[in-house]
């Protein structure tokens, strides 16, 4: 059972090593999204530093949707996804090393790269772990919500725009509870309340996401 | 008295048949003393002058809109959980109708707003939850519509719904919270005053009309896909040569 977990994550990381613009398109959409706010609302520093978090937070949510729209794509077209499923290992686990796979391909770059534009949003030391620890909570729930969202889509015609369309709104706890948490540490009232509801929103993601996502992917394999 | 004799969509396209009229009627009528009701004889409010009356479109609207995503999600689960066909069309059948009270819900709001609050949107809590369930049901009627193969567009309408339904009350949650944490001053609804009783009969007969409003143009909905997918077999065909 491990074993399968992890040979689906590791032949994903494969792919992705072998491939990476995508994932560095994915990382420079996020730099660019968060970089053109500034341009758009002013460079005052007050106002950067109070509308930074969520800037940050809605870039990365549109980030790692515009990657989720080929989760699934690419073994669907060569007809290696149907073998997958076909296969007696569970679908669930399938689901579940792609998301990871996803995650360490798309959500550890943002990441890493929060704190730069936390930076250049004006954000104290103190927000910018915050935000860093936030969306270490948030994005494995973007992943796991999202490969549902990718195999209710898989070879639809512009399913990227769809998928879109329906995870979005379901991603509406995750944006308001880490970009609160940053808030929160910035208001001094602490991020911990914020966290700890983002964390339960993880395992519920956790729970529900993969049963859904596989019973899908089964769905629209048939 | 056989319940599952109606799961079949031949039988339950005649029983639609015949309760289309009652419930179609019987809203019409609750509606109209209802409005009569809340427009003439429920007392002006002291805060709110004559604008409050809106609440009595405002109010069953919000209140079916949500109630209607939590149905098709049920009919979603038994689809799937039965593999059986009619309670997918139902679920299909209900969207458009949750989908457009959701939307009188929030312009009737917006509408109450303006003279109450002095704006057309606040980003109040119960606002914002309504705008993201209207979301939700855009994106349902956007997913079917994409699908064109019936089978797996009606499953996975209704796994969508699913993982929309166990997220809906977090939303809710999240949406409350955010809101308390943003806004120290909005005005709230949640401290309105008591009602009086012609206000509160007012609003529990359009709360009845909406409900049969919505039963009735459900079923009218699904009679037209039960007719549109069953149109290769002989009842219907019968069914057409009676009609024509």
């Amino acid at each position: 059972m491990g074993r399968y977990f992890l040979s689906v994550v590791r032949r994903d990381l494969t792919l992705a090593a072998r491939r990476r613009s995508d994932w560095l398109t994915a990382l420079f959409f996020f730099v660019m999204v968060s970089s053109l706010f500034p341009l758009g609302v002013g460079p005052e520093p007050e106002l950067l530093k109070r509308i930074g978090p969520g800037v940050l937070w809605v870039a990365a949510t549109l980030a790692s949707l515009l990657s989720l729209s080929r989760l699934f794509e690419d073994d669907h077209r060569d007809g290696s996804l149907e073998q997958m499923v076909l296969s007696p290992a569970s679908t669930v686990l399938l689901v579940l090393g792609k998301a990871m796979a996803h995650w360490l391909v798309y959500g550890i770059p943002l990441l890493l790269m929060a704190p730069v534009l936390g930076i250049q949003f004006n954000l104290s030391w103190d927000a910018i772990a915050v935000l860093v620890f936030s969306l270490l909570l948030g994005t494995p729930i973007l992943s796991l919500l999202g490969a549902a969202g990718a195999a209710l889509t898989l070879g639809l015609r512009g399913g990227g725009v769809l998928l879109t369309l329906l995870i979005l709104p379901l991603y509406v706890p995750a944006l308001i509870f880490g970009a609160g948490a940053v808030d929160g540490v910035m208001a001094g009232t602490g991020a911990e309340a914020n966290l700890s509801l983002l964390g339960a929103f993880l395992l519920v993601s956790f729970l529900v996401a993969p049963w859904i996502a596989a019973a899908s992917l089964r769905v629209s394999l048939e | 008295m056989n319940f599952y004799h109606y799961a079949s969509p031949t039988t339950f396209y005649r029983l639609a048949g015949k309760a289309i009229p009652w419930a179609a009627w019987t809203a019409g009528i609750l509606a109209v003393l209802g409005l009569y009701i809340g427009f003439f004889v429920a007392p002006t409010d002291f805060q709110q002058g004559e604008a409050y009356r809106i609440i009595f479109i405002h109010v069953p609207a919000a209140w079916m809109g949500m109630l209607i995503y939590l149905v098709m999600a049920f009919w979603g689960a038994i689809g799937l959980a039965f593999n059986a066909r009619l309670p997918f069309m139902l679920m299909r059948a209900l969207a458009p109708t949750g989908a457009i009270l959701t939307f009188v819900a929030l312009w009737t709001g917006a509408v109450w707003g303006k003279p109450m609050w002095g704006a057309w949107w606040v980003w109040d809590a119960r606002l914002t939850s309504t705008l993201i369930l209207l979301f939700l049901y855009i994106g349902t009627l956007a997913l079917w519509s994409a699908i064109e193969d019936v089978k797996r567009s009606d499953r996975a309408g209704a796994l969508l719904t699913l993982i929309g339904v166990v997220n809906v009350p977090i939303i809710l949650f999240s949406v409350v919270w955010w809101n308390t944490l943003h806004q120290g001053s909005t005005v709230g609804v949640s401290h309105a005053p008591k009602m009086a009783a012609t206000m509160l009969q007012g609003l529990l007969l359009m709360t009845a009309a909406a409900w049969l409003y919505a039963i009735a143009a459900t079923l009218v909905r699904v009679r037209r896909i039960i007719l549109e997918r069953e149109r290769k077999t002989e009842w219907v065909r019968e069914l057409l040569e009676k009609e024509t």
